[in-house]
């Protein structure tokens, strides 16, 4: 969690300053940009554990942000149930899609390209069901009624549902530390690095991947309950829609895939540079996606580390010499 | 303390190992011979777990272990290498071994600690933060060596360990994989190299087309005409008995 | 309900042509080069967008635009893997589906800022005319794109069999590097080859058009049904491609009929799952690159 370089410390301190700076600002359209894209960063925290620790790039990862928020609202609206246990059964509900997919595609080793199309093919089948049935509402989706408090999770001061926010970043951000420097870690990252290799060694690979792929749900179907939570209102083409899948990608490939800070410098440099553009461009709707593809096709050929890898080779700091090590 | 009983295996209509068997006596140093293409590799496949014979068993420490996965074996101390290395490329040297050390440490701290012994055991004290991608062939063969001692295992299978090294070289792995036997290891080592073979294995199987076709010690192997033909050819072994020019 | 079986087997077998033409450019860019192509959809709408505007525009009848349109995405398609998606993914094949993917974003987020998300239509004197088989009425349109695809697969076979260019794409497909040492020019035959999946799509596009609608969404509905396509029929096999085109336009035909309109696409993906699951190697595939 933290930086080996100058390079690294300025991008941590940049994506600080700017998550303080909307508490000084008090501005309502900020901090709903801000909103918004700390939840995308959940996502993409969520897809770095099995796309950047892990090498398996999903498609589809709107599949586990779907799942969460739908279990979620599923429960609130028809059963009345508590959303305090609603959010509990988004984590779990996104887990156990993340698990399911894992454990029949490893089953059959689909890895790669094959992989990346079979996850995007699980979110559309979810997308069609959500928008079919009618204990998901059909096409018109479900809505949360408004009634604030904490026993509804809804909150009217928005800089309280902000702060909130910050603190689950922060907490999934340091869940991803710790799974990065346990044994578990380790593997998932021997995994990437070479299968075979992995396996020789006595790493059971199917079960760290599946495992992995169940954490990437927890994290994902969090960041459902989180948008569900905040606009109270989902319908199948927003959370199980290709714009997810896209985002939960994009963040962590430009940031950094594979590290801690990477999705969030990642998400929250595209979400401005893409809100930017839209206000020189009078807020055409789309131009933001069509800015992130060249930055994403940019990053793969000139930052193929992503910003905190290409940072870290800018001043790095000197590790500390330890006095056994010309022994 | 392994014992392969009459193990097969066919891929498509092709016998890649037909009724293999053999022994490893605890502390020895068995090597596995035979030409290219012999089924030697396909031998370590079956008896590593990572692919399953179509007959025969696999005996180690008086367990079954025919069939098992590879990190079912691994976990009861026998490990493979690879011929060609497959070192974790985007990491250290010493995060490449601490993977094999996580076996049996699950905190980092000692995972570490362990990694870094084994690495200076090894000689490669002074690669230890190197990322393994910059390691040069030598490099990444011990590399190989440490990932796996670095599970603890007590058996190690090792594929072409030599292959590709320069003489100086091989010499220099020679007295480690010497060092790692007296150390308490057991070895089963394939090799096609003979020289090599000849100074360190007590005893050697030959394998040839599948077939396990001989047996003994090293020196006496040489002498053996049915093995200078799987080397040499149909008819070589009366050619150089009759002091031929082979 | 059973005589609805039959009319619903045949215009799916119509809409499964479409797919098999969509596929064959798809399996033939995934043949050569061994990457899959995310933007495929994407190409196809803007073509159906350009067959648009030339009906719009100029008055140019669909089918008269073949010769227009399928030039230009040859040329269209064999610069974006020339000058794109060649030097920008680095010879990776996850870096090549994330190029794609870019590609596809960028395209159909244009594609919505320039023409907006309205649904378009053309309007043509045959648009209403339908063709009466077995006691079904099809609508024509989907009957001439029908035998189209069905004699583009062979036209496509015969050049790969029978020409000095299409010979030197399956030796680049089967060895690159044989390729190039006896004088074959890789970088062009790969971008000839995309050159040539892309003049598919657009050759697609114009067969669509008369029977179907364009909006800027387009394409991604199509490309995953263009996929599942490939995929059942085995990666890079032209006939697979073919058949399993047919066979999908089939099943989302009955899942329509069977389970309602809106759950009609569910079959192709559930096939799609299926199959990378239980046979990813395809009908007619010969096996599968892990």
């Amino acid at each position: 969690m933290k930086p080996t370089s100058m390079g690294q410390a300025v991008l941590i301190a940049a994506a600080v300053l700017y998550l303080v700076s909307v508490f000084f600002l008090s501005s309502p359209i900020w901090m709903g940009f801000s909103l918004n894209a700390l939840i995308i960063a959940v996502v993409a925290l969520s897809w770095n554990v099995t796309g950047g620790f892990g090498g398996l790039f999903s498609f589809g990862h709107a599949v586990m942000y779907g799942t969460g928020a739908y279990a979620s609202a599923v429960l609130q609206v028809n059963y009345g149930v508590n959303a305090w246990i609603g959010l509990v059964a988004g984590i779990v509900a996104g887990a156990v899609m993340g698990a399911f997919i894992g454990a029949i595609t490893f089953r059959f080793g689909l890895k790669g390209s094959y992989f990346a199309l079979v996850t995007l093919a699980f979110a559309e089948v979810m997308r069609i069901c959500a928008s079919s049935f009618a204990f998901t509402g059909g096409g018109a989706g479900l809505q949360v009624k408004l009634d604030p408090g904490i026993s509804t999770l809804q909150f009217q001061d928005r800089t309280v549902s902000y702060t909130l926010l910050l603190l689950v970043v922060a907490a999934v951000m340091i869940l991803t530390a710790v799974m990065k420097n346990s044994r578990f870690g380790a593997y998932l990252i021997a995994i990437r690095e070479n299968e075979d290799a992995a396996r020789a060694l006595g790493i059971d690979t199917y079960r760290i991947k599946v495992i992995a792929m169940a954490i990437s749900g927890a994290f994902g179907g969090l960041a459902g309950v989180l948008y569900l939570q905040t606009m109270l209102y989902i319908d199948s083409t927003v959370v199980y829609g290709n714009a997810i899948s896209v985002e939960a990608l994009i963040g962590p490939l430009i940031g950094g895939a594979g590290t801690v800070w990477g999705p969030l410098v990642g998400t929250l440099g595209l979400h401005l540079l893409g809100e930017g553009a839209k206000h020189l461009l009078s807020n055409a709707p789309g131009l933001n996606f069509v800015l992130y593809a060249v930055v994403l096709i940019c990053a793969l050929r000139f930052l193929p580390q992503g910003l905190m890898g290409f940072a870290a080779r800018i001043g790095p700091f000197r590790k500390k010499e330890e006095d056994d090590d010309n022994a | 303390m392994l014992e392969v009983r009459n193990i097969s295996k066919s891929f498509g209509g092709l016998k890649a190992v037909s009724d293999a068997s053999l022994d490893v006596p605890e502390g020895s140093i068995v090597a596995l011979l035979g030409p290219n293409g012999a089924g030697k590799t396909t031998c370590f496949t079956m008896i590593a777990g990572f692919t399953k014979p179509d007959t025969g068993t696999v005996t180690f420490r008086g367990e079954d272990i025919t069939g098992l996965a590879p990190h079912q074996i691994c976990a009861r101390g026998m490990i493979r290498t690879f011929q060609i290395v497959q070192p974790f490329a985007g990491l250290t040297v010493e995060e490449n071994i601490a993977v094999g050390a996580y076996l049996h440490h699950h905190d980092r701290a000692d995972a570490t600690a362990l990694a870094r012994k084994v690495g200076k055991q090894l000689g490669m004290g002074g690669m230890l933060d190197r990322p393994a991608a910059s390691l040069t062939i030598a490099g990444r063969k011990r590399l190989e060596l440490a990932r796996a001692l670095a599970t603890g295992a007590k058996l190690l299978l090792l594929d072409e360990v030599m292959a590709g090294l320069i003489p100086s070289e091989v010499t220099e792995i020679v007295g480690i994989i010497r060092q790692i036997r007296d150390e308490g290891h057991t070895i089963l080592l394939i090799e096609h190299v003979m020289q090599a073979v000849m100074s360190l294995a007590e005893t050697a199987y030959v394998l040839n087309y599948g077939e396990m076709i001989a047996h003994a010690p090293p020196k006496e192997l040489v002498q053996d005409p049915a093995v200078i033909e799987a080397y040499l050819g149909h008819g070589a072994a009366t050619r150089l008995q009759e002091g031929g020019h082979a | 309900m059973s005589s609805l079986i039959l009319p619903a087997v045949l215009s799916g077998l119509t809409m499964g042509a479409i797919y098999a033409l969509v596929a064959l450019g798809l399996t033939l860019i995934y043949g050569v080069l061994h990457i899959i192509n995310f933007a495929h959809g994407s190409l196809l709408m803007l073509a159906l967008y350009a067959v648009y505007f030339l009906h719009f525009y100029l008055g140019i009848d669909p089918y008269i635009a073949i010769p227009i349109v399928l030039p230009v995405f040859f040329v269209l398609g064999y610069a974006l893997q020339r000058g794109l998606i060649a030097p920008m993914s680095s010879g990776s094949e996850t870096n090549v589906l994330l190029v794609t993917l870019a590609l596809s974003l960028a395209i159909d987020n244009l594609a919505l800022y320039f023409w907006t998300s309205n649904t378009r239509t053309i309007d043509i004197p045959y648009a209403y005319d339908t063709v009466e088989f077995l006691g079904a009425y099809l609508p024509l349109g989907r009957v001439i794109a029908f035998f189209a695809a069905l004699a583009v697969a062979p036209v496509l076979w015969l050049f790969m069999e029978h020409t000095r260019l299409g010979a030197s794409i399956k030796a680049v497909a089967i060895e690159k590097r044989g390729a190039e040492i006896v004088g074959i020019d890789v970088n062009h035959a790969y971008a000839v080859c995309f050159g040539i999946g892309t003049a598919c799509v657009a050759l697609a596009a114009c067969l669509l058009l008369p029977t179907f609608y364009v909006t800027p969404q387009v394409g991604y509905t199509f490309v995953l049904v263009a996929f599942t396509t490939v995929v059942l029929g085995g990666m890079g096999s032209l006939p697979g491609a073919l058949v399993a085109g047919l066979l999908l336009g089939v099943i989302e035909s009955l899942c329509g009929l069977f389970l309602g309109e809106s759950l009609g696409q569910i079959g192709i993906f559930l096939a799609f799952i299926l199959i990378l699951l239980f046979k990813p190697s395809g009908l007619l595939g010969r096996g599968v690159k892990a």
